[in-house]
């Protein structure tokens, strides 16, 4: 990268335009959303496709043998085929749809873990994981007899890669579930490294790409995991919609997860059959209003490009960095190289929840608390952070916005 | 001036007393305790009660993780209990989750208006609803201990 950034080859103000909400204006002051990472806006585009669906070809998908349903069916099938698209996918039955990633890691760990684990085996995990990539795994440990091993994060917030060969080094891991990108520090983790060395000891590797996929293209062949899960609602989707990518050989060894309807292939009183993956992984009526919306989110995603999201997304991150060091008394939580747009920080003499409520009054949205994250706090004693974290859709000014008024909340409470 | 507004929130009593709180540690000997704890936000108050030999509070002292409204919330809390019973705690905190969530409360006995007094700077939190529960987390504690259930979550809110 060149040292002369180009926040603006992003039409920053044509994307805001696309967001019907950011031209709300909080407590009579104009947004500064700066809450992306917990949960993205929605454009135009994929308000329309929930609407267009519901208004005009709306049934439940699999099952009916009529128009309405064979449309929404269809409909329903190409928001597989852009998931595969999106992530490089060798494979559409690849794709399977889940509510969010939380159920997709629970999705693995019930299966696969449960399915296909014994007592004695090991799963990695690593600190700087979200709840939902932690409580999965200590619930299969406890029920499972599989043990838990932690990979630790150093004081810049990478993963400590020495720990992790150790972690690896007894031949008795066969999955490694770690982070795309910390929610709390901004870090991405060196993924293709990951599954190096873990494959390399026997390992399957599991990301969680909840953040990841907001920011960066994402090539699940190239990276060479085994599994990738996203969730619609922070890449610009509806709520209610997630994503687990698994190796199809794989998927096919896992036994189901949720019984029910669409995803038998028989039913007898005596015992059913399940049917091929996807559909094995699908109980019941999927979510497919979002699915749709999700279609519309990718399409989005792909039409602004992750090159351009990637360059601007760093043009903010750097800005921000320079500006929030300036102010006296803030501290910024983790210093990794690799990092993209989630900055989270402590404020000597406030609280964090102190700093967002004021932010909040001039009409900025950050996010303050543990973030899902509690052994990470706890691996950089602390008990909350306040974070700024960046969409496709947030300007140079609302990062200035943002620093501004930190440093006049830092003397209100001085 | 920024922030002007939120001086309803942040008096100087609230940002004083939650930097400074006067009763801000463990009791040296108590006869209860138990611990709050917000799993939203991850706030946390461990408050301590001392009798006196009449059956009345002789001291609160209480430890906490948390914000400024939540820390001036306890302190303020452990002067207004000074000298009452039980039901009268629990009494008490009825009124100020009143206070607290709605900016006033009606028909509070006499006697426990000088404790009322002391605890009004925190009746500007029911403007922020995310807040109400900070304020009211010690007071949570405060009766669990006088319960005997060690344990207290805002989450009852
Ligand atoms: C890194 C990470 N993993 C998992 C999740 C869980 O996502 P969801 O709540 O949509 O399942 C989140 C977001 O909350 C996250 O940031």
């Amino acid at each position: 990268m060149n040292s002369i950034t180009r926040p603006d080859s992003l039409d920053v103000a044509g994307i805001r335009s696309a967001f019907p909400i950011l031209a709300q204006s909080v407590r009579g002051k104009p947004l500064v959303f700066l809450d992306s990472a917990a949960s993205a806006q929605k454009p135009r585009v994929v308000i329309d496709a929930l609407c267009r669906a519901m208004e005009t070809q709306y049934a439940n998908v699999h099952r009916g043998l009529h128009w309405m349903s064979e449309r929404t069916t269809e409909a329903y099938e190409e928001t597989r085929d852009a998931v595969a698209g999106l992530l490089n996918a060798a494979d559409r039955h690849e794709i399977i749809f889940t509510r969010n990633s939380t159920e997709a890691i629970n999705l693995v760990a019930h299966s696969y873990g449960r399915g296909l684990l014994k007592a004695g085996d090991a799963v990695v995990i690593s600190e700087m994981e979200h709840h939902s990539n932690i409580v999965p795994w200590q619930m299969l440990r406890d029920d499972h007899g599989v043990e838990l091993r932690v990979i630790p994060v150093s004081d810049v917030g990478e993963l400590d890669l020495d720990a992790f060969d150790a972690c690896l080094a007894d031949g008795r891991v066969r999955l490694v579930a770690v982070t795309h990108m910390s929610n709390v520090l901004g870090t991405y983790t060196p993924a293709g490294e990951i599954v190096t060395r873990a494959h390399a000891a026997g390992a399957l590797v599991l990301l969680d790409g909840s953040q990841a996929i907001v920011h960066r293209r994402v090539d699940v062949q190239t990276i060479g995991c085994d599994f990738y899960v996203f969730t619609g609602h922070k890449l610009y989707g509806p709520t209610g919609i997630g994503v687990l990518w698994g190796r199809r050989g794989l998927l096919e060894r896992m036994p189901p997860f949720l019984g029910g309807g669409d995803m038998i292939s028989s039913v007898t009183m005596e015992r059913s059959t399940w049917a091929e993956v996807p559909h094995k992984f699908e109980a019941g009526t999927p979510a497919i209003l979002e699915a749709i919306g999700l279609k519309a989110a990718i399409g989005f995603v792909e039409d602004v490009g992750y090159e351009a999201i990637g360059r601007h997304e760093q043009a903010l991150t750097q800005h921000a960095l320079a500006r929030l060091d300036e102010i006296e008394g803030l501290h910024i939580i983790g210093a990794a190289p690799d990092r993209g747009g989630v900055i989270s920080f402590v404020m000597d003499g406030a609280h964090a929840h102190d700093v967002a409520t004021l932010l909040d009054r001039q009409g900025i949205a950050v996010r303050a608390g543990h973030h899902c994250a509690e052994p990470l706090m706890q691996r950089f004693g602390i008990d909350s952070t306040a974070r700024a974290s960046f969409g496709v859709y947030t300007s140079l000014e609302e990062v200035d916005v943002l620093a501004d008024t930190l440093a006049r909340v830092r003397e209100f409470f001085k | 001036m920024m922030f002007e507004d939120l001086r309803d929130l942040y008096q100087e009593v609230i940002l004083d007393r939650g930097r400074h709180p006067r009763n801000g540690s463990r009791l040296a000997a108590f006869d209860v305790r138990a611990k709050g704890d917000n799993p939203m936000c991850g706030d946390r108050v461990e408050v301590f009660v001392a009798w006196d030999d009449a059956g009345k509070v002789a001291k609160v002292g209480f430890e906490a993780r948390g914000c400024a409204i939540s820390v001036a919330s306890a302190d303020l809390m452990a002067d207004s209990v000074a000298g009452l019973s039980a039901a009268e705690v629990r009494d008490l905190a009825g009124y100020f989750a009143t206070l607290a969530r709605k900016g006033s409360a009606d028909d509070i006995p006499a006697r426990f208006a000088a404790a009322i007094e002391g605890l009004r700077a925190l009746a500007g939190v029911h403007e922020y609803p995310s807040r109400v529960k900070c304020a009211t987390l010690p007071w949570h504690a405060l009766v669990a201990a006088l319960d005997g259930a060690g344990e207290a979550s805002s989450e009852r809110d």
